[in-house]
């Protein structure tokens, strides 16, 4: 065992009401590349902010050890001490500040606290040439594109001389040249015997770097083993090896209507001037409940906060609503036209915290009880006991506060303040995310029940059991275009996270 | 803007939920009795000293009536300031509001013999669109509140100075002096006391007609019952202790009202509570389809109105316009709306408890000087209540 770097035995952590590690063995051997791998959620964001002290002993059980000794990492500057560095999935730069002072932040080149610019300077040129950048060590972060941050963070941690990495997902916003650069970064890093973790859904990565991989689903540690063991295929399979359980009501499909929602050509550029929805078209229709499925970054909730009228940028295409035109430009607009959007950040974007049940319920729908702008207290408290009658929401009263709720009566909360609006369309972004077993199937209940009533469905989600137990069909997106559109026959995980992955080509 | 910052660094963190769960029954009804009862068990700790400090006039009627007409002007802000800050902004330009309003209110009046109705008229409709000038910055423009408002603060005191050349305005006709340092008669107080009373009492049993029908659980009755008996109560005897002097002060008078109307605004109306959403969530409130401009600047213009309301108060009391009037009032309204309850990151907070923290500002100076401790010890005593009350509000929250 003395050739392990690191060791982090039965690790377990909770969330309320979510067990997010479950006795999580995970150990790296020095000087390899190790993957880790599993579908969103499996617990992986949380394994390494334990490990970097995010996290700090206390809030999990299990043990630490770094070259045998065991380690308690009550902030990230111990785990840094102990020679860990993470390079996250979102950046952790300072847009206004240079490229020389990111990179040395927390950690200056000075002395008595004075800053000695020029060796400050000097020493991140040398940096960054290693990771093959070639900027002024005086730009501003802000003024790089996402790729070359990407490579600023890589630097960054490389400057800590740390001999343990941890790279979460760092290709994501990479072009193609960039990922071979960080390749051939990470290459060079094994034959100077540095260990890295990486994190990443991009297999083809995996395989072609990585000397061994470990794969988690559902919290829990599923399998580690090298890399000449596996394949795409099998690290798929053991990624969503779930089977099915009753986990999702029966689909009939009978009552599947007409088409309510058509989308055509439809095109999205964000403030930076990125093409983030390229030419999507597709329809949903009454009664039925299309899965939206794809990698994060994708475009999913881009797409979908776009016809929602809520993303920050420029849209262009024909979206008609039951057969007539629909013009929106704001989340206003989408909501007259019969739209409802449970988003994937509920506590961002979907409730007040400090209100109550009650108000959060009425929230978009408070002119239905009220008059002449006048709330009428007592419907308005009997629309509130209602909904949470019907989603059997667990709380004291509708007085109590949203924020004190686990998250599964949260998200109830929220699918009764959209209810309240009686959609014609629904649109549910990752509805079960951070919701215990069995507040899933309860929701589960609900999309299906609403469905048979003759809404229109759309759920975005990341995990694929939930896009195939609940979908009568599947569009799966890919770099911002609808890549496959899949009947519920033809689906299923492989094939979903091909098309998914783009490596649908060379199948 | 306060606002969110709080909401991208929770968001860092962690999509999944962090914080610890906590029975939320336990929490509910702790934080609600703390808010409350804290506010009252305050000033009546601050009216208990200075009675015994001051051998018991503190509390004569007499000095009641003119601790209430001090607390009119601030009171007044207090209740628009709540409402700007609970939408998750901040006014700093009132108090010079508060000095143009009044002050073009007195030109018009004295220098060119405008009726008073007219002349109130003007300042309030001036209010109002300086009010919608400032809210237009900050809503369709997003030119931060604090930046616009600190302009806005420089501005109105700049024109202040350059339309009345510096010099003080006086004397007021009776008419417009009344507003500011008239007294309601005796047997009107009465009445208006009796009429309050019975509305409240109207309106409770009203309410209740409504959920037995709508078949609501009526919750805790006996609460509810109290919570208005101890009200009219608490009226009854302020309006009996202003008739022992003078009668109810006109401008107490008139705070009331506004109060009635901004507490109705608030609590029942869409519009406030649009503008609790906006300041709990504007994330949120976006997604839900509420138009968050049209709202914070309609907030605005009410804050403007009500400037102008208390600027034509101030001069009516003082019987002068000057050119230093209204100055620290965004202060004092500010700290009061703050040692109320209400958060300076929005969303949370209630006219109520600005009121009180405007009454508890008051009474301090009002106390303090009649114990005739000199005035530099009540921004000492003023300035430290108003951190030790958000450093309680602070830990009482971090405790849950």
């Amino acid at each position: 065992m003395g050739n392990d770097i690191l060791v982090m035995k039965r690790i377990s952590k909770e969330f309320p009401g979510v067990k997010a590690l479950d006795e999580v063995t995970f150990s790296v051997k020095r000087g390899e590349i190790h993957a880790l791998c599993g579908e969103n959620g499996a617990g992986k964001s949380t394994l390494m902010k334990v490990l970097s002290g995010i996290y700090p002993p206390g809030t999990y059980d299990g043990d630490i050890l770094v070259n045998g000794e065991v380690k308690q990492f009550h902030t990230i500057k111990d785990s840094e001490n102990a020679g860990i560095s993470i390079i996250y999935q979102e950046l952790a730069l300072a847009p206004e500040l240079t490229v020389a002072e990111n990179i040395f932040l927390g950690n200056e080149r000075a002395q008595k606290g004075i800053i000695n610019w020029d060796q400050t300077n000097l020493e991140a040129k040398r940096w960054l040439d290693q990771v093959g950048l070639d900027i002024s060590p005086d730009k501003r972060v802000k003024d790089l594109g996402v790729g070359q941050q990407q490579l600023v963070e890589i630097a960054k941690a490389l400057s800590k001389k740390n001999d343990l990495i941890i790279l979460d997902e760092p290709t994501a916003a990479l072009t193609e040249s960039e990922v071979e650069t960080l390749i051939g970064i990470l290459e060079e890093l094994r034959r100077q015997n540095v260990t890295c973790i990486y994190i990443s859904h991009k297999l083809n990565e995996v395989m072609r770097l990585c000397d061994s991989v470990t794969v988690l689903r559902d919290g829990k540690t599923i399998v580690t083993k090298p890399i000449d063991d596996m394949d795409e295929d099998k690290i798929i399979a053991y990624m969503v090896g779930r089977e099915l359980t009753q986990l999702y009501p029966k689909k009939t499909g009978d009552y599947i209507g007409g088409p309510v929602l058509e989308v055509k050509n439809f095109n999205v550029h964000d403030y930076a001037g990125r093409h983030v929805i390229k030419e999507a078209s597709f329809m949903a229709r009454k009664g039925e409940v299309l899965g939206i499925a794809g990698l994060m970054g994708s475009g999913r909730t881009e797409l979908f906060t776009s016809l929602f009228g809520a993303f920050e940028g420029k849209y262009s295409g024909e979206i008609t609503i039951d057969g007539q035109k629909a013009f929106i430009k704001s989340a206003a607009d989408a909501i007259k036209c019969g739209m409802a959007y449970v988003s994937e950040d509920r506590k961002k974007t979907g409730l007040v915290l400090d209100m109550s049940i009650r108000n959060n319920t009425t929230m978009v729908a408070l002119d239905s009880v009220s008059g002449n702008g006048i709330i009428d207290e007592a419907k308005e408290v009997h629309e509130a006991e209602k909904y949470m009658k019907v989603f059997r929401t667990k709380a004291p009263s509708i007085e109590t506060k949203v924020g004190t709720l686990s998250g599964g009566n949260q998200q109830k909360v929220v699918l009764g303040k959209w209810l309240m609006t009686s959609p014609k369309i629904l649109i549910l972004d990752e509805p079960t995310r951070g919701i215990d077993i069995g507040a899933k199937s309860e929701i589960y209940a609900f999309i299906h029940e609403l469905a048979k009533q003759g809404i229109s469905i759309i759920i975005i989600s990341s995990e694929l059991p939930e896009v195939l137990g609940m979908a009568d069909r599947v569009l799966v997106m890919s770099d911002g275009r609808i890549a496959k559109e899949l009947s519920i026959e033809e689906a299923d995980q492989n094939t979903i996270m091909k098309w998914a992955t783009g490596g649908a080509v060379h199948a | 803007m306060l606002n969110a910052n709080a909401n991208t660094q929770s968001n860092l963190n962690d999509p999944a939920p962090q914080r610890k769960e906590i029975k939320p029954e336990q929490k509910g009804k702790f934080r609600l009795d703390f808010r409350q009862y804290s506010l009252l068990i305050a000033i009546l700790a601050i009216f208990v000293i200075f009675t015994i400090a001051t051998d018991g006039s503190f509390v004569t009627s007499r000095n009641l009536s003119n601790l209430f007409r001090q607390m009119s002007v601030t009171g007044i802000l207090a209740i628009g300031m709540t409402l700007v800050i609970v939408a998750g902004h901040i006014d700093l330009s009132v108090g010079s509001l508060v000095g143009l309003t009044g002050g073009i209110a007195a030109i018009l009046h004295v220098w060119y013999d405008w009726n008073t109705f007219a002349a109130i008229g003007v300042a309030l409709i001036l209010g109002v669109i300086l009010g919608a000038v400032q809210g237009w910055w900050i809503a369709y423009k997003n030119v931060p509140a604090f930046i616009v408002t600190l302009g806005g603060m420089m501005v109105f005191r700049g024109i202040l100075i350059g339309v009345s050349n510096g010099e003080t305005i006086a004397p007021l006709q009776d008419n417009f002096k009344m507003i500011g340092q008239g007294y309601i008669p005796y047997t009107v107080g009465y009445i208006i006391a009796v009429i309050v009373v019975a509305a409240l009492f109207a309106l409770y049993f009203k309410n209740r007609v409504k959920k037995i029908k709508l078949g609501l659980p009526l919750g805790n009755e006996n609460a509810a019952y109290g919570r208005v008996a101890l009200f009219s109560i608490v009226f009854l005897l302020f309006v009996y202790m202003m008739n022992r002097y003078l009668g109810i002060p006109a401008p107490i008078m008139a705070v009331l009202v506004v109060a009635g109307i901004f507490i109705f605004l608030s609590q029942r109306t869409t519009f406030g509570r649009h503008v609790y959403v906006i300041g709990g969530n504007a994330d949120a409130a976006k997604y839900s389809g509420i138009k968050i401009k049209r709202n914070v600047l309609i907030v605005y213009m009410l804050m403007g109105l009500l400037a102008g309301i208390a600027g034509v108060l101030l001069t009516s009391r003082l019987n002068a316009a000057t050119v230093g009037a209204g100055n620290m009032l965004e202060l004092d309204s500010i700290a009061a709306v703050v040692i109320g309850g209400t958060s300076l990151m929005g969303g949370v907070g209630t006219i109520m408890g600005s009121i009180i923290g405007a009454l508890i500002m008051v009474s301090i100076d009002n106390g303090m000087s009649m114990m005739n401790i000199e005035p530099f010890w009540q921004y000492i005593v003023k300035g430290s209540i108003l951190v030790i009350a958000v450093w309680m509000d602070v830990s009482t929250k971090r405790k849950q």
